[in-house]
């Protein structure tokens, strides 16, 4: 877990060290041999299970690039026809008929080459848009899924990345890949035959090529993925600290960071430079040899099949049929190698998508899960034992009762383990030790629906998403109405200042609510807990940011509001204490003290102390 | 766009000069064969047929080294490229003021440095010199074919017309749609990072199918765009194909004829029809090509308007460099207006305010009153739009930006950490500070808890600092501040999320800083209150009143509102 990460190095040593190594990966994105392995065959599945629905749309796209692909062979076979036949016939007998003939068949396969290729980019884009979506989606879903541990070591900058640039990297496959692909193939596969059938013997010193080719292409497929896995790193490296950097703008500016910033971005913009022009370097050298290869076939033929005409084994029309074909057969093929390099770099995004795909969701939902008929808003804790690293634990072994209904204060020391417990009764992670149960029912076997449902938590963090305040505030039930929402933001005290923004409650609060100052901020995002209206409702310091008239009324709105409601209520004021039923201190993970808060004033403990000191400090 | 490609100039030269002499190489191949043909193979001579196949291999090797060498230094070039402008473009959007920042979502702005440079740098390396190469080829077959039979060569001109006219069209329909196209792509990205960012809220509400079917949407309005854009690409790009085979055709029963009728060899038409198939692939590929430049220039597109978005904050002409040891830190603010720029009301009307060298000013108000506002104009994140700020004296736009906020340190009311080293945050402002330095603002902001993280000052600490607790962060954000041992500090409600028993113990320790710094602490509790020499209260964009805490406290009713707990009672 602790494995040395090389740390002398000047130019990463920004970073800091993760706990462990697999912080910024899947856990299926190991180095070794095998995981490799098992990698490519999950980024095949992976391609597989995108392709899956549109069978037959591909089926039908091969289609039409076969027909596509017979249009574009008549040329030459034309062309041969024209010079063996049309010509002597008009010379000879001034019959234009096959000449006539000939034009009706170009006529054809231009008008048939228009319409298939049409259809083909229209129905290609329609299956390489709707597998994108699909994945996107997929993708998107997952990250939804895993638990909150997972992103705090992945970073949104990678989930980003994964998004975008992965993406990017598969729609080129899909926008320019396939009819590369087919055509190829079906190239390799028809040219073949009709040089077979021209003339066996040329055909088989062309085939003597192949192998040459094969070669090449592995070794290509080797190492390209090689380079390929490295630029996926390193452009999502690039993009968490773009990422970061843009986020944290402010801060970046008021303290000067930018030449750093700067700094450190051309450095990782660089590596990614490098890592992946490297991969397009392997590929300038497969597209060389290709040619190279191409070429020593075309020698080998004129030589071998000018002896035979000179032998009189073979036409000379032949020959030169041949030699078009050949080209026709060589020129797709360095196409293809363009392709392959976009495929390998789209295998490599496919890779970590599949590991995000594949990666195990640690806070899983139950295979069965059980649900709560009518939801009391008991919360039980029975020796909960919880920490982050394993040396260091948060909660020893927690054992507590909430009864239904009851309004609980938690306060201690900052870092004491306030905001763990929360979580952990939100479930935003599972215990390591002990069980957390909701009206008897163990967290683990609950559906998440049900859960969410019935528990809600105001973070620490008040995070508002892109979008108006309504919408912000909406979150918090889906589709409520716009008087649910004014009422929800009346009753915390939000509502004033909501009206008296340009455009009320459709006021885009822009990114990270920017346009509002943190105390609104607060209030919006306490509106929108109070419009979920749930069983237990955690705030952890949902008022911190307040002033004291505002938190006073956001109080008075809490009396009424937690009467009937589990309540667990995180605050270094204690003045919002004051309306709870019961409080809880706690100290390094453990209760120290518990009861009604008169009672602990009154028993002169260490809440006494602190309540002491608190109202010493409002003068 | 073209500045950045000037430092390559020569390098951009010799490729392209390499792509010419690899479209000749490449020419040349199919007349040779053509002439081994005609001559020594027809006449039956084995050693004029070596001498041919000779020229043709080295004519093959020539070729392919140049295809590999000029492949391999395009695409050194582009990434190049590539890399130099999204160096420029990060350091551009490092200078845009924060009120750019609000408006734009970090999805767009990065599928600007990503995807749309991408794109930049697929026509560079891809479609620009096909384009060229294409260009260059078709011409050079044109003559080739002039030469053999120019009647013939003129019908494959003519081709042309129809091909331009479509062309056209083409880029009227298609920059829109790619456009469009390019900015959803941005949407999405920002929908993808948003709700990872914002993963806790998520979940703490189980919004996750909501944020699922939200973000699908985007995508399949993604989707969507991608389709329309490949039925305005199929109406072009078919017909470029169909008009390439039907030129083919013409010339092929035309030129029939004309063998017929003893006009041309046989010999000849096979190497006319022969270049010519030469030439129906870059025909074909020319709307792949066009909709690659499409989609480079309404990528550049993109990213101008971001380059071209000046910085509101910048020095004015004239501005010096302060040196951090000469300022005094004697805060002035004179009759100081703001208002945000898409709000027609003022947040700020008229603030005069004076804090002496070494004085630390309370600043005390309602939720949304002014109070970051009027924190942020002394290091300028925004800038008065009325009245001026001074420092010693000197207004705060003629000093040097950087020497400024050298002078001027922040620490924000939400702790915005980055998921880097312990000790990168903490000396994000004086990357110079020594070990000692780094303890003792640990020291001062009761954030020694760093030491016990595994690697102490060496620990990643996650994105945001959230692997950290509420108060730990808040302390690491103040820590930062102090580290810069600034002239003036800033600090926004710095204690709110710490318990009564730490607040003491920070502010005890605060104290001893705050003796020689002038400081502006946001308060909103009384208990912070404690470590200011004045108070002043900003009350409907002005300061309303400024006293010692016991003096606004008898004097002043606002003030007691704002900050007092007494009058709880009289909502109970
Ligand atoms: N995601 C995390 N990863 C690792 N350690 C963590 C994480 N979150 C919290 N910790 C650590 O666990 C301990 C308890 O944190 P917690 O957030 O529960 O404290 P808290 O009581 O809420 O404090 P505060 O009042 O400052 O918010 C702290 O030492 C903190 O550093
Ligand atoms: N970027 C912005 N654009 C437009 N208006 C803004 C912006 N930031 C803040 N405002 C508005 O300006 C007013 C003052 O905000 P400010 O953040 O300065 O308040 P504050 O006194 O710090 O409040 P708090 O105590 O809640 O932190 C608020 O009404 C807010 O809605
Ligand atoms: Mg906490
Ligand atoms: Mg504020």
């Amino acid at each position: 877990m602790t494995a040395p990460v090389k740390h002398d190095d000047k130019h990463v040593a920004w970073r800091g060290r993760a706990e462990s190594v697999e912080a910024e990966r899947t856990s299926a994105e190991l180095d070794d041999a095998a995981a490799i392995k098992r990698l490519r065959s999950r980024s095949r599945s992976l391609l597989g299970w995108m392709m899956r629905p549109h069978r037959r749309a591909i089926a039908f796209l091969v289609g039409i690039l076969v027909v596509q692909n017979f249009a574009s062979m008549a040329a030459p076979i034309l062309v041969m026809v024209a010079i063996d036949s049309g010509i002597p016939a008009v010379r000879d007998d001034g019959d234009y008929s096959i000449l006539v003939g000939i034009g009706v068949a170009f006529a054809v396969s231009a008008v048939l080459e228009y319409v298939s290729l049409r259809l083909y980019i229209v129905q290609s884009a329609k299956v390489g848009n709707a597998m994108l979506y699909a994945l996107r989606n997929r993708v998107f879903w997952k990250f939804q899924r895993l638990s909150v541990s997972f992103h705090e070591r992945f970073t949104s900058g990678r989930v980003t990345a994964r998004q975008s640039s992965d993406m990017e990297s598969i729609r080129e496959m899909t926008e320019n890949g396939m009819d590369d692909l087919v055509m190829a193939g079906l190239n390799i596969i028809t040219i073949t035959v009709v040089m077979l059938v021209i003339d066996p013997l040329l055909a088989a010193v062309t085939l003597l090529t192949f192998p040459l080719m094969v070669m090449l292409a592995k070794w290509f497929s080797r190492v390209s993925a090689i380079a390929y896995r490295r630029a996926r790193e390193t452009v999502a490296v690039l993009i968490v600290y773009f990422v970061e950097s843009m986020g944290g703008i402010r801060a970046v500016q008021a303290y000067r960071r930018e030449e750093r910033d700067k700094e450190i971005f051309a450095k990782l913009n660089t590596d990614n430079r490098h890592a992946q022009a490297k991969g397009h370097h392997q590929n300038a050298f497969m597209s060389g040899g290709m040619k190279g290869i191409g070429h020593l076939a075309t020698v080998v033929v004129l030589l071998f099949g000018g002896w035979q005409v000179m032998q009189g084994n073979t036409g000379v029309g032949v020959l030169a049929a041949f030699l078009l074909y050949m080209k026709r057969f060589f020129d797709p093929l360095n196409e293809l190698v363009q392709f392959y390099n976009v495929l390998q770099s789209a295998t490599a995004a496919l890779e970590k998508l599949s590991g995000v795909v594949d990666e195990e969701i640690e806070v899983a939902e139950p295979d069965e899960p059980r649900s709560i008929e009518c939801p009391r808003g008991e919360v039980r804790f029975d020796e909960v034992e919880f920490y982050y690293r394993e040396d260091q634990r948060v909660l020893p072994g927690l054992s507590l009762h909430i009864p239904g209904g009851q309004t609980v204060a938690l306060v201690g020391a900052t870092g004491a383990g306030k905001t763990t417990v929360a979580k952990l009764v939100s479930r935003f992670y599972d215990p390591r030790g002990g069980t957390i149960s909701l009206d008897g029912v163990d967290l683990r076997d609950l559906a998440e629906a049900d859960l969410r449902d019935n528990v809600v938590m105001i973070t620490q963090e008040n995070f508002l998403f892109n979008g108006t305040i309504a919408e912000n505030i909406e979150l918090g039930k889906p589709g409520a109405t716009r008087e649910e929402i004014v009422e929800a933001a009346e009753v915390v005290g939000a509502h004033e200042f909501i009206e008296a923004l340009p455009d009320g409650y459709d006021t885009h609060v822009r990114k990270r609510g920017g346009r509002l100052s943190a105390g609104q901020r607060q209030l919006v995002v306490f509106a929108r807990a109070f419009l979920a209206d749930p069983r237990v409702l955690i705030l952890d310091e949902a008022t911190s940011s307040l002033d004291i008239p505002s938190e006073r009324l956001v109080q008075r709105a809490l009396r009424t509001i937690l009467a009937d409601r589990t309540a667990i209520i995180i605050a270094h004021r204690l003045s919002t204490v004051e309306i709870a039923d019961r409080v809880l201190v706690l100290e390094a993970g453990r209760i120290t003290e518990d009861g009604p808060p008169e009672a602990l004033i009154a028993s002169g403990g260490d809440y006494a102390e602190l309540h002491r000191q608190w109202e010493d400090s409002l003068v | 766009m073209k500045q950045y490609l000037v430092p390559y100039r020569i390098r951009l030269g010799a490729q392209w000069t390499m792509v010419l002499l690899n479209v000749v190489a490449g020419l040349s191949i199919p007349p040779m064969v053509g002439a081994a043909i005609d001559g020594p193979i027809t006449n039956g001579d084995l050693v004029g047929l070596w001498r041919y196949a000779g020229v043709v291999a080295a004519l093959g090797a020539l070729d392919a080294l140049l295809s590999l060498t000029r492949r391999y230094f395009q695409t050194t070039t582009a990434m190049a490229i590539e890399a130099d402008i999204r160096d420029v473009v990060y350091g551009h959007l490092q200078r845009l003021h924060t009120g750019f920042h609000d408006r734009w979502q970090t999805g767009q702005l990065l599928s600007r440095v990503t995807t749309d440079l991408g794109m930049i740098r697929r026509f560079f390396a891809g479609g620009m010199v096909f384009l060229i190469m294409s260009t260059f080829m078709i011409t050079l077959i044109l003559a080739q074919l002039l030469w053999i039979e120019w009647r013939l060569a003129l019908v494959v001109a003519a081709s042309a017309v129809p091909l331009f006219l479509l062309g056209r069209g083409f880029f009227k329909n298609f920059l829109p749609a790619a456009r469009a196209e390019q900015d959803q792509s941005g949407e999405v990205s920002s929908v993808a990072e948003e709700s990872a960012l914002g993963i806790r809220a998520v979940k703490a509400l189980g919004r996750g199918p909501l944020m699922a079917a939200r973000f699908g949407k985007e995508a399949a309005h993604l989707r969507d765009l991608g389709i329309r854009k490949s039925y305005i690409a199929s109406r072009s790009w078919s017909a470029f194909d169909a008009i390439a085979s039907a030129s083919l055709g013409t010339t092929l029963i035309l030129g029939s004829i004309m063998v017929a009728n003893g006009g041309l060899s046989l010999g000849q038409l096979s190497a006319f029809i022969m270049l010519q198939l030469g030439m129906l692939w870059p025909i074909e590929a020319a709307g792949w090509v066009l909709a690659h430049g499409n989609e480079a220039m309404t990528a550049a597109d993109r990213i101008y308007e971001v380059l071209d978005t000046e910085p509101a904050i910048r020095d004015r002409p004239g501005a010096r460099a302060r040196d951090r040891s000469a300022i005094r830190g004697a805060l002035a603010f004179e009759g100081v207006e703001f208002a945000y720029d898409d709000d027609d009301r003022k947040t700020l009307r008229g603030v005069d305010l004076a804090v002496k060298p070494g004085e630390t000013l309370a600043i005390a108000g309602k939720t949304g009153s002014g109070k970051t506002t009027l924190v942020s104009l002394p290091s300028r994140l925004n800038d008065p739009t009325g009245g001026r700020i001074t420092l010693d004296g000197t207004d705060i736009r003629d000093i040097r930006l950087d020497s400024l906020r050298r002078a001027v340190t922040t620490a924000f009311e939400e702790a915005t950490l980055f998921s880097m080293s312990v000790r990168e945050n903490l000396a994000l402002g004086r990357p110079d500070a020594d070990e000692h330095d780094l303890l003792e603002a640990l020291r001062v902001a009761q954030a020694e808890f760093v030491h016990d993280l595994p690697y102490g000052l060496d620990t990643r600490i996650g994105e945001q600092g959230l692997s950290l607790s509420g108060g730990q962060r808040q302390r690491l954000a103040l820590a930062r501040a102090v580290v810069v041992r600034p002239a003036v500090l800033v600090l926004d409600d710095p204690l709110s999320a710490l318990d009564v028993h730490t607040e003491e113990l920070v502010e005890r320790a605060l104290e001893q800083v705050l003796q020689d710094t002038t400081a502006l602490i946001v308060v909103h509790r009384p208990s912070t209150v404690a470590l200011a020499d004045r108070v002043a209260l900003l009350h409907e964009g002005r300061i309303a009143a400024v006293g010692r805490h016991s003096e606004l406290m008898e004097s002043s009713p606002d003030y007691v509102e704002v900050l007092s707990a007494e009058s709880e009672e009289v909502a109970a």
